[in-house]
């Protein structure tokens, strides 16, 4: 490989480690600001008689008791040796507790994107195309209206809308199942709890796409070289393929990298309204329960698929359009 | 499946107590075995240990795995004073040496799910560890217990409790849910072990968890009910959104939830699925409660305590509300229905129940005015979960907007809504609740007495007269006179002191898929939850 | 006008407006005819705007007085979008809810957007070691899942429409940081840069007279943007509990409330707050897409 892109590569490298420390600072203190104790929520449930004793063995279990550095030099060192530890609300290691979330969000992320694909790519295309016109208008308002709509209410309508449906139809009420089961276990269960999520948010995240894709292939038709290509006499399709796709593609690459990176333990509210069992949900719940190393480790997850997805774009960014590398 | 014939002389029986009692429903059929049962639950706990947690997403789930030593008698579990044995042999054993030994057999031939006996030695083991807890060992339940003095084990199958007076607490503490029978064996290598696994001696064995989603069971073969449990499994499916919960029954995900929903959703099942749907209800043991800050002025002033609470149209809004929310009984400090609560003339007589409410108000408005607040404002500090809590408090500052007092809402997540509770008290005004798993309103009331004995109590104060009262009700053996100073402790506590005063009493709807039989209600989501006797008609 | 914007954004030297009045209605009603969508947007926008304003004279009702006998009423001539489970006109409620979205809106996009504008122009304009420092802090916020910080924020501070502000502000600025941030560093390369710094021309004057007036573009649409955002971020939140709470009319809160318990039996509880939450949103993007192709002369139709 080049220098110069090597040079690129080991400089982007280093830059992600202030982001992580940054991220690990910020997630540590402002938990510890909230106010209120996973102790006295463990014992507080019914309203019931609780001992102050048992809130002081509970404080020392959970480390606590122990000076503020300490439990942070803890929390950095976990992290630096992969060592997550254990959720101080269940006492599971918190790896075990992630995985089966982290499968789901995986799951939902993806198809959510190839959603968002299938939609958004030739509906923008369509879109620059037909600039102006009546069509782009119509493919413009459809986008919008998928951000203009609240999730969580797409969400409820979509369950209600199935329950009344199928009752309507034969008789009987159907709705997506409610407990999450591996694709590989049974692939018919899975694909039935999960597609409507997907859609739902995948429609959400093709509006974004959609107005990137047509304004960077807008952008990219009129740049010289189309022109030249133009004046040349190829034909208008194998111009758009050919030429201006690939290069749009870069900035509507970015947003994808970035939308998926959110798609990872963003979708709190989608999560509830369809009883998902996802990273959002454990978020939630550990910031609720006031879960630090849970919250911690799920945060530096988070960050750190963040990071790296940005990584990644701006790899492929360096690789396609050199002018960036000597920056 | 196979039809199950169960000793008739038996079955007739426990069907007749049931219609007799609780006048519920009772069915022709013989009770068929097979099936699974799945439901849903709104949170997870988190852990496993019955003796640590308090929580009832504890109870669903994982009581099935276990027996306890006494329970609510599952054919008639509505009924505050029915205990039966579970582990022990006979009847619940009647104290002896003045009320104060309780001499309990323990059956034989009981097995825990990893193949060893269970005997007496592990029945103390375990109330050992819920009212002698060694240090670094949670009990959450320990002040329950105080009465009692040694626990002892004169053979293998006899279990002696010596109380330090004679109390008509004792047994419905011991009847609760939450007091799993461990094995000694493991208790004594690890007391922590329970926390994250599960080896009990009831009617279901562990069939594996699914970290945030479901807790599966099947059935346990060698339970010594004979013949039970008649399901061959059940799915505890977790789900946090109530509104997916109705759903789930309705699409037929789940066949029951076991805490209760609110009117609308019983309504809206209904009207969607008919026959299908059969529907349980009954009064909850659990108050919603408002407790001033005594050390916030101006509710230093009982007087204005007072008009808080005569502000309240307590009968005309139980009649809208219980059309809304999950609350419907006006009552005092007593769970409603008891023998030492209220009656309805009694009520009359105190604050924010006169029958006038145009009269109470202005009292209200008059103590108000003496006071010298007469356009009081403040903030409602609120939970916040909708049901009934923030229903009941948007309520609430209507009402209290009718007398002149302008009340703002705060509301928190719990978390921050317990802090502030026990640790901060930086409020003027707080909802707060009262739920408690057996109906046992001796104990229940030591939510009103000071805050420096009471475990639960969040108003700033201490009332020694109050104290006095709580215990010598608690020592009193005759019922009568246990009755009679509890009015005075409801006089006190909710008029003339209004130390902190009782909203609503919460109504507990269980609208449930109709072929899920053996299932009956009680006052609290917390009790008769072994599933042993639940059957699937299908 | 293509030639004017088109010299801005190379050299940054202003040119002489079009004086007068007349030409700005002109130039008003051409853009109407060449981009209908961004009109309809302007419109649903300026009436959400007069609604929350004026919501004390256009609601029929009180939407906070309770009045159970008017529980869960249809809509009808008196209650033209019914009444919620406490009685309530849902009409007036969502008038009045016009205004706690708008100020929530327009409040967090603004305040968000110009502190970013203040540190993405800092930053491209100053650079070296403060960029690079910069834009890592920046990074943090960006990659740090926003519900997590609005979590935070609102359990730290307590519920209410003040700290709501505050936590869906912080998300904006790292977003707006960043764009202007590009923006400007296309300013600060070309050597006009240089000269105005050989000639003495202070920091100031050079941020303020040319690097802004070039981020305008961007700023402004991401104000619209982030309306839009606010907007939802504010429905989501109450949704989570963390929002405005009772007996407050907010659109997010009528939304979580009872409406889904009542979605089958009271359906204008539900589908009225959601039709104005998605209205307003709608018309901010239209309005914003519309300002962008306005303002980005590169997108302009031949």
């Amino acid at each position: 490989m080049e220098n110069a892109v090597y040079q690129y590569i080991v400089k982007r490298l280093f830059l992600m480690i202030p982001t992580l420390i940054g991220a690990a600072i910020l997630v540590f203190f402002l938990l510890r600001l909230i106010p209120g104790d996973i102790c006295e929520l463990r014992m507080a449930g019914t309203g019931g008689y609780f001992d102050k004793e048992a809130l002081a063995i509970c404080q020392t279990e959970l480390g606590l008791d122990q000076s503020i550095m300490v439990q942070f030099a803890d929390f950095v060192w976990g992290f630096i040796t992969f060592d997550l530890g254990n959720s101080m609300w269940t006492g599971q290691p918190i790896a075990e507790e992630i995985s089966l979330r982290f499968h789901l969000s995986l799951q939902v992320a993806i198809m959510a994107t190839l959603t968002a694909i299938f939609i958004a790519i030739p509906l923008g295309t369509i879109s620059a195309i037909k600039q102006d016109t009546w069509i782009d208008y119509l493919v413009r308002a459809f986008s919008i209206a998928g951000i203009a709509m609240p999730s969580f209410w797409l969400g409820i309508l979509i369950i209600l809308g199935l329950l009344i449906g199928t009752q309507a139809y034969s008789g009987i009420p159907w709705m997506p199942p409610i407990q999450f089961v591996p694709i590989w276990e049974d692939p018919v269960h899975n694909i039935s709890q999960l597609i409507w999520p997907a859609v739902a948010t995948g429609y959400r995240y093709s509006a974004v796409a959609t107005r990137m894709t047509r304004s960077t292939l807008l952008e990219v038709l009129r740049e010289d070289y189309v022109r030249t290509a133009r004046a040349k006499g190829l034909l208008e399709k194998v111009i758009i393929n050919r030429h201006a796709l690939k290069n749009a593609m870069l900035p509507v690459v970015t947003i994808f990298g970035i939308e998926f990176a959110f798609l990872m333990g963003g979708l709190v509210v989608t999560e509830q309204v369809f009883n998902l069992n996802g990273l959002g949900k454990l978020f939630v719940e550990s910031v609720g329960n006031h879960d630090f190393t849970m919250t911690q480790a799920l945060v530096m997850l988070v960050v750190t698929i963040f990071v790296f997805t940005n990584f990644i774009v701006d790899i492929f960014y360096a690789w396609l359009d050199p002018r960036i590398r000597y920056n | 499946m196979k039809h199950f014939m169960y000793p008739k002389l038996v079955a007739s029986v426990a069907v007749g107590v049931a219609l007799a009692v609780s006048g519920a429903f009772a069915t022709a059929h013989a009770q068929k075995k097979g099936g699974e049962l799945k439901f849903v639950v709104p949170a997870e706990p988190p852990s496993f240990d019955g003796h640590r947690e308090t929580t009832f997403a504890l109870i669903h789930p994982i009581a099935p795995f276990y027996s306890t030593l006494i329970r609510v008698n599952p054919s008639n579990p509505a009924s505050p004073t029915d205990f039966v044995c579970d582990l022990c042999e006979g009847s619940v054993p009647k104290p002896t040496n003045d009320g104060k030994r309780f001499t309990f057999k323990i059956r034989k031939g009981v097995k825990f799910s990893d193949g060893s006996t269970l005997t007496a030695h592990d029945v103390k083991a375990t109330f050992d560890k819920i009212t002698f807890p060694v240090k670094g060992v949670a009990s959450a339940r320990k002040a329950f217990f105080s009465m009692v003095d040694k626990i002892s084990t004169p053979d293998a199958s006899t279990l002696v409790f010596d109380l330090k007076y004679a109390s008509g607490a004792f047994i419905p503490a011991v009847a609760m849910p939450y007091n799993f029978v461990y094995a000694k064996k493991i208790l004594d290598k690890d007391m922590h072990w329970y926390e994250k696994n599960v080896m009990g001696s009831g009617p279901f064995l562990w069939k594996g968890r699914s970290a945030g989603s479901f807790i599966k069971g099947s059935r346990n073969p060698n339970y010594y009910h004979k013949g039970l449990p008649y399901l061959d499994g059940f799915e505890a499916i977790f789900a946090k959104k109530q509104s997916l919960r109705v759903q789930a029954i309705r699409g037929d995900r789940a066949a029951i939830e076991f805490r209760g929903f609110p009117p609308k959703s019983r309504d809206d099942l209904k009207k969607a699925l008919g026959d299908k749907i059969t529907v349980q209800e009954g009064d909850w043991n659990c108050s919603l409660i408002v407790t001033p800050n005594h050390k916030v002025k101006p509710f230093d002033n009982p007087n204005v305590r007072r008009a808080l609470t005569l502000a309240i149209d307590r009968w005309g809004g139980s009649k809208y509300l219980s059309r809304i929310a999950i609350v419907k009984t006006v009552g005092g400090v007593v769970f409603p229905g008891h023998p030492l609560a209220a009656t309805k003339e009694e009520l009359h007589k105190i604050a924010g129940f006169w029958p006038d409410i145009k009269k109470s108000r202005a009292e209200a408005r008059r103590l108000l005015k003496e006071a010298g607040v007469p356009n009081l404002k403040f903030e409602l500090h609120n939970r916040g979960v909708d049901q009934p809590y923030k229903i009941v408090g948007t309520w609430m500052i209507d009402q209290w907007r009718q007398v002149g007092i302008t009340a703002k809402q705060r509301v928190q997540p719990t978390g921050p809504f317990y802090a502030t509770l026990r640790k901060k008290k930086d409020f003027d005004v707080s909802i707060d609740f009262n739920c408690q798993s057996i109906v046992n309103p001796l104990l229940d009331v030591s939510k009103f007495i000071s805050d420096d004995i009471s475990g639960n109590q969040y108003g700033n104060y201490q009332d020694r007269d109050l104290d006095k009262m709580f215990d010598k009700m608690n020592r009193a053996a005759d019922p009568a006179m246990q009755r009679k100073i509890m009015r005075d402790f409801e006089k006190r506590a909710l008029d003339t002191q209004a130390n902190a005063f009782v909203t609503l009493w919460w109504y507990r709807i269980i609208p449930h898929r109709s072929y899920v039989k053996g299932w009956k209600i009680s006052p609290s989501h917390y009790l008769n939850q072994d599933l042993a006797n639940v059957w699937l008609d299908k | 006008m293509d030639a004017r914007s088109e010299s801005q954004s190379i050299t940054g030297v202003e040119l002489e407006e079009p004086a007068k009045s007349q030409s700005w209605l002109i130039s008003v009603l051409d853009l109407t005819r060449r981009q209908p969508l961004g009109a309809a947007g302007a419109i649903i926008v300026i009436g959400m705007i007069f609604m929350a304003i004026f919501a004390d004279f256009l609601a029929p009702f009180d939407p906070v007085v309770n009045n159970f006998e008017m529980m869960h009423v249809a809509p009808s001539a008196e209650h033209w979008f019914g009444t919620d489970q406490f009685g309530r006109d849902v009409l007036s409620r969502i008038i009045f809810g016009a205004r706690t979205a708008m100020l929530v809106g327009f409040v967090s996009a603004f305040i968000g957007a110009t502190l970013g504008l203040v540190l993405g122009v800092a930053s491209a304009y100053f650079g070296g070691v403060f960029d690079l420092i910069f834009q890592r802090i920046m990074d943090v916020f960006m990659a740090f899942p926003l519900i997590i910080m609005a979590l935070a924020v609102v359990s730290i501070f307590g519920t209410g429409v003040e700290n709501l502000i505050i936590a869906i502000t912080i998300p904006f600025v790292p977003r707006c940081a960043r764009v202007v941030r590009s923006s400007a560093l296309a300013i600060r390369e070309i050597p006009y840069v240089d000269a105005a710094r050989a000639l003495g021309y202070s920091h100031r004057r050079i941020i303020l007279r040319h690097m802004v007036p070039n981020v305008m573009a961007p700023y402004l649409i991401m104000i619209t943007a982030f309306v839009g955002q606010a907007i939802l971020l504010e429905a989501s939140l109450t949704f989570l509990g963390l929002g405005v709470q009772e007996p407050t009319p907010a659109w997010g809160l009528m939304l979580q409330g009872g409406a889904e318990e009542y979605a089958e039996s009271a359906p204008w509880m539900a589908i009225f707050p959601g039709l104005a939450i998605s209205l307003a949103v709608f018309g901010f993007n239209l309005f914003g897409d519309a300002l962008r192709d306005v303002l980005d002369p590169k997108l302009r139709a031949q």
